[in-house]
């Protein structure tokens, strides 16, 4: 049972750690999917990867190599603007050279075939104490740099000419939030790996936006349901023994798919037209 | 006093002469339309009013201040876009972001704000679209949101950049008659451009046609004048009134057709 389970360090560390990264992925998650930046933030993750490994080539700390890499590109991204016609192009090639670099650095340093598993896909039940130290520290920076940044953001996020009437940059918000979610994407990294952050950054406030019309309530519901997933994830691979990545994710796009289905139900049943 | 005046601006976007020594007044509460073919500069003068766009020469001054960007005076409704980012979000949500959004920190809305948006909608009858989704509203609903907005912060000036495109027929003149009360009832000075002289006609006091760098501000029968648009066009222009309508006409094709006509909006 749970309870027998969470006698154990390092059960406790993962549902404290989990806890907090999804917490900070639900809430970033949020303006990611309003904004429609989703893939950047799969692109991010990526280049935190090419980081991460050329670290440790090189005999630095992996995670600050993940930091400084995927905070280079985020501001990158930010600044060459939002309305470059195809930027998705652009962003795919990025992520490819990344992904690719990556799998270089890790042949060339002969001794990390564990840690390529780890950096991939995650491995939430290793986290070590100073890895959860990290994460809250991270998590807290994160959550308070959003919400400095929140009014204007969604000012800018929903209304851009609007609010460039009204005196927001949006360059500079725009750039601002990809720092934003440079962090968050690198935090994430540690809980579901490079290729599945999508299973907390936008999973959950997906389906948090099909629930609610609000603001507040959405933001509040991505965050809540990201962390429902995640400590579900884990207690359902601790009975298992599958890998936690994998149930983390598989409940995320299950939790999408009833929201999805709750929305249309609502829709027949008030009548009002299916998009 | 005056709401808005030009002195001898002369205004230029990428290296195209839009404005070139153009001097005129416009008065507080006027309700000014503001036509011209695409490319005329009915955007950029609005972006230039906002203090969006460097002035090459001259000055603008709004309420009798320079204009600047961000002057809470001015109600602002942008050319409207397709349904984007937030399309899933209320009504209420939409408006509430605007409320002090260019300040840094989080979105609080306080009571005196929701205050202040429940009477903008009721305002503009907008009351019960506020709780529905953006994305299931019609475009004329939608535009009814974005007026109820431009009216938060109680402002004296209200630019529309052309908020009649893909409105049909019906949703057009309610927009219309809704900003001339709007406009009556508030005092506001209105500057409304639109794509057809005859959309608007029936609600402006004065009409500025825009074109070729020059500009021509009066009364409708002073400006839709033969002589004064074949200078602004630059080519022969024909004015034909018939049936409470006015056409004009270029080579016997309706200039500034709307280009939504075709299409069964």
């Amino acid at each position: 049972m749970v309870t027998d389970l969470l006698a154990y360090d390092f059960v406790q560390r993962a549902f404290a750690a989990s806890g907090i990264v999804a917490a900070v992925a639900g809430t970033v998650g949020y303006f990611l999917v309003m904004r429609g930046q989703t893939f950047a933030g799969h692109a991010l993750s990526h280049v935190g990867f090419a980081g991460a490994t050329g670290a440790a080539l090189i005999g630095l700390p992996p995670l600050g190599g993940m930091i400084v890499f995927t905070l280079g590109a985020g501001i990158g991204m930010g600044l060459l603007g939002e309305r470059l016609s195809g930027r998705d192009v652009a962003t795919g090639i990025v992520l490819a050279l990344a992904l690719g670099f990556g799998f270089l650095f890790l042949n060339l340093n002969a001794s990390n075939a564990v840690q390529a598993t780890t950096l991939l896909f995650g491995n939430v039940l290793a986290v070590s104490s100073a890895v959860l130290a990290n994460l809250l520290v991270l998590g807290i920076a994160t959550l308070a740099a959003l919400a400095a940044i929140s009014r204007p953001l969604l000012f800018a996020s929903l209304q851009p000419e609007l609010a460039e009437a009204k005196g927001v940059s949006l360059r500079l918000t725009g750039t601002l939030f990809m720092v934003v979610v440079a962090l968050a994407v690198a935090q994430s990294v540690q809980i579901v790996g490079v290729l599945l952050v999508f299973a907390l950054m936008v999973g959950p406030p997906a389906a948090a936006q099909l629930l609610t019309a609000h603001l507040l309530p959405g933001v509040l519901l991505a965050a809540g349901l990201a962390i429902a997933q995640a400590w579900l994830g884990i207690v359902i691979a601790l009975h298992t023994d599958w890998p936690t990545s994998f149930c983390i994710t598989a409940l995320g796009a299950l939790l999408y798919l009833a929201a999805r289905g709750w929305s249309r139900h609502r829709r027949t049943i008030v009548g009002a037209p299916l998009r | 006093m005056s709401a808005i005046t030009l002195d001898r601006v002369t205004l230029a976007i990428g290296g195209r002469t839009i404005l070139s020594d153009v001097s005129l007044d416009i008065a507080e509460g006027e309700f000014v339309g503001v036509l011209g073919p695409n490319g005329a500069g009915k955007t950029t003068l609005m972006k230039a009013i906002l203090g969006l766009t460097p002035l090459e020469q001259g000055t603008i001054r709004v309420l009798g201040r320079p204009a600047t960007r961000g002057n809470p005076a001015i109600g602002y409704l942008p050319q409207i876009q397709a349904v984007g980012a937030g399309a899933g979000l209320a009504g209420r949500d939409f408006l509430s972001v605007s409320i002090r959004g260019h300040r840094w920190g989080l979105p609080l809305v306080t009571a005196a704000d929701r205050a202040q948006i429940d009477a903008c909608l009721a305002r503009v009858g907008a009351t019960h679209l506020a709780e529905r989704r953006t994305s299931e509203l019609s475009g004329g609903e939608r535009q009814r949101l974005q007026i109820a907005e431009a009216l938060i912060g109680t402002p004296k000036i209200l630019l529309l950049d052309e908020p009649l495109i893909s409105l049909d027929p019906h949703q057009q003149k309610v927009v219309v008659d809704l900003v001339r009360q709007l406009a009556r009832d508030l005092g506001l000075a209105v500057l409304f451009s639109a794509h057809e002289l005859n959309q608007v006609l029936g609600a402006v006091d004065r009409v500025l046609y825009l074109g070729h760098g020059d500009a021509a501000i009066g009364s409708v029968d002073e400006v839709i004048d033969p002589a004064v648009l074949s200078r602004l066009y630059d080519a022969p222009i024909e004015v034909i009134k018939a049936s409470g309508h006015i056409f004009v006409m270029s080579g016997g094709q309706v200039v500034e057709r709307d280009r939504h006509h075709d299409h069964g909006h």
